[in-house]
């Protein structure tokens, strides 16, 4: 049987992980190469780094960081953050990712999407998706974000993966605005609805504060995978503390 | 036969995963060598053939630089190989993929679409079930999961030739060994330390 995937997400700036709440106020801790080797002798199922600072500069940096990362961290590994073009994603997956995130520059020009999945095929493409509920309707909607969380789009969020799905898109990566870096759990109502919409794999974002809550995003939310930040990165709980918990929950999770 | 000295050749073709494979075996301690050359893959000890991406596309890229023919010598020659992916997908006759397209035809059979109803690409860790006894599961449990990717999976005519099976959404060959022939539907080199243990146990084969 599958198992569910619990990934643990490194935001990075130049060159070094940081971990915010709401997209903002950033802590720093932790040197990227050495937090993966970390995460992966831990049993981490796949690992995602997001380019928080995405400058250019900050980018010749990350091509190092996923060099460097590559050759200690036998799991997928996953990269994101300011990447707009063919280059920018081959330049990534040269330097040893397995998969790439677009997020702001999928919804400029979805057609990236199309021509990142006939270059590098469908599995290599991650859309990944800032979420953001919208108010004041009886129906439960949500709204594109970009630019890392900080500008709205008018986009229906679920009409936009759809599309992105047909172009190409061969995963979700779905953040949820509101909930995430409050560590009050998953916005499961989203994930749910994208889970079943889409037939590729989605995974859920944004919120992960205990070890119920990653349960519920994958029971509730019908996620295939889990991707947390904080909860990791402070060490509030180890990633064979997650696996155990989940598995005692009757999740299907590689030990 | 001492790491290093032996001479691997990871093939070339365009596409692929083969940094990925390349880390994995620098980390296993040996220095392989990375070539598009018919005459270096034919040369060497121990050959891989990675593959990520589509079967057609894999089919046109080892055919453009004559590499398609290489294999077979390879094969022939029982040269140890180790196809990965769709490296693996192209040892059979045909594929669903892009319509139908002709493959290498080393291991008689189909490829297809994986069944309707389940996420594809089947993406994610799954266990691989052991139906043939094989030094290269040595320290490899029994079920152990394995890093998968991808939407096509082979299907064998002679079953004795299928190594692993796994589940999704039907039971499918996720191996095969055939003489020195190795070939996985999964990616051991993103599949953590059992992965660089089954590629360890083949060139501990491939040397004996």
């Amino acid at each position: 049987m599958l198992t569910k995937r619990i990934i643990p997400c490194l935001d990075v700036t130049a060159g070094r992980v940081v971990k915010g709440t709401s997209f903002t106020n950033l802590r720093d801790a932790g040197d990227p190469v050495e937090q993966a080797a970390f995460y992966y002798q831990e049993g981490a199922d796949e690992l995602v780094f997001l380019d928080i600072g995405a400058t250019p500069e900050a980018r010749d940096t990350m091509v190092e960081v996923v060099r460097r990362v590559s050759k200690k961290v036998f799991v997928p590994l996953c990269v994101g953050g300011g990447l707009r073009s063919i280059s920018d994603m081959r330049r990534m997956l040269m330097a040893g990712a397995d998969k790439v995130s677009i997020n702001t520059a999928a919804v400029h020009k979805p057609e990236l999407l199309k021509e990142g999945a006939a270059i590098f095929g469908r599995q290599c493409m991650v859309l990944a998706v800032d979420a953001k509920r919208t108010r004041g309707k009886d129906e439960p909607g949500w709204e594109v974000c970009t630019h890392g969380g900080r500008k709205l789009t008018g986009i229906d969020a679920l009409e936009w993966i759809k599309q992105a799905v047909e172009m190409g898109a061969g995963e979700i990566l779905l953040t949820s605005w509101d909930a995430d870096g409050h560590q009050a759990g998953y916005d499961n109502e989203l994930n749910r609805t994208v889970s079943e919409m889409v037939n590729v794999p989605v995974i859920a974002s944004g919120g992960a504060g205990t070890l119920e809550h990653l349960y519920q995003a994958l029971a509730i939310g019908k996620a295939d995978a889990v991707l947390a930040a904080s909860i990791f990165h402070y060490r509030e709980y180890s990633i064979k503390q997650v696996k155990q918990y989940l598995a005692g929950k009757g999740i299907p999770i590689r030990n | 036969m001492r790491k290093g000295q032996k001479k691997i050749a990871v093939i070339n073709y365009g596409a692929g995963n083969l940094g990925s494979v390349v880390n994995a075996l620098t980390r296993l301690g040996y220095q392989p060598l990375v070539t598009d050359s018919v005459f270096e893959v034919l040369k060497a000890d121990v050959v891989f053939l990675p593959g990520v991406g589509a079967a057609g596309d894999t089919m046109k890229g080892l055919e453009a630089i004559g590499m398609a023919d290489a294999v077979k010598k390879l094969v022939a020659w029982r040269r140890p190989l180790f196809a990965i992916c769709v490296g693996l997908q192209v040892l059979l006759s045909s594929t669903e993929e892009g319509g139908h397209y002709q493959c290498m035809d080393i291991i008689p059979g189909e490829v297809k679409k994986l069944p309707a109803g389940l996420k594809i690409p089947h993406m994610g860790w799954n266990q691989v079930k052991q139906v043939m006894s094989h030094p290269v599961f040595t320290d490899i449990p029994d079920n152990t999961n394995f890093y998968f990717i991808h939407s096509y999976y082979a299907h064998p005519q002679d079953k004795s030739v299928v190594a692993g099976t796994t589940e999704y959404g039907l039971e499918f060959c996720s191996m095969i060994i055939k003489d020195n022939l190795f070939a996985t539907q999964f990616h051991p080199e993103k599949s953590g330390e059992p992965g660089l243990k089954m590629y360890s146990n083949f060139l501990k084969i491939a040397s004996s």
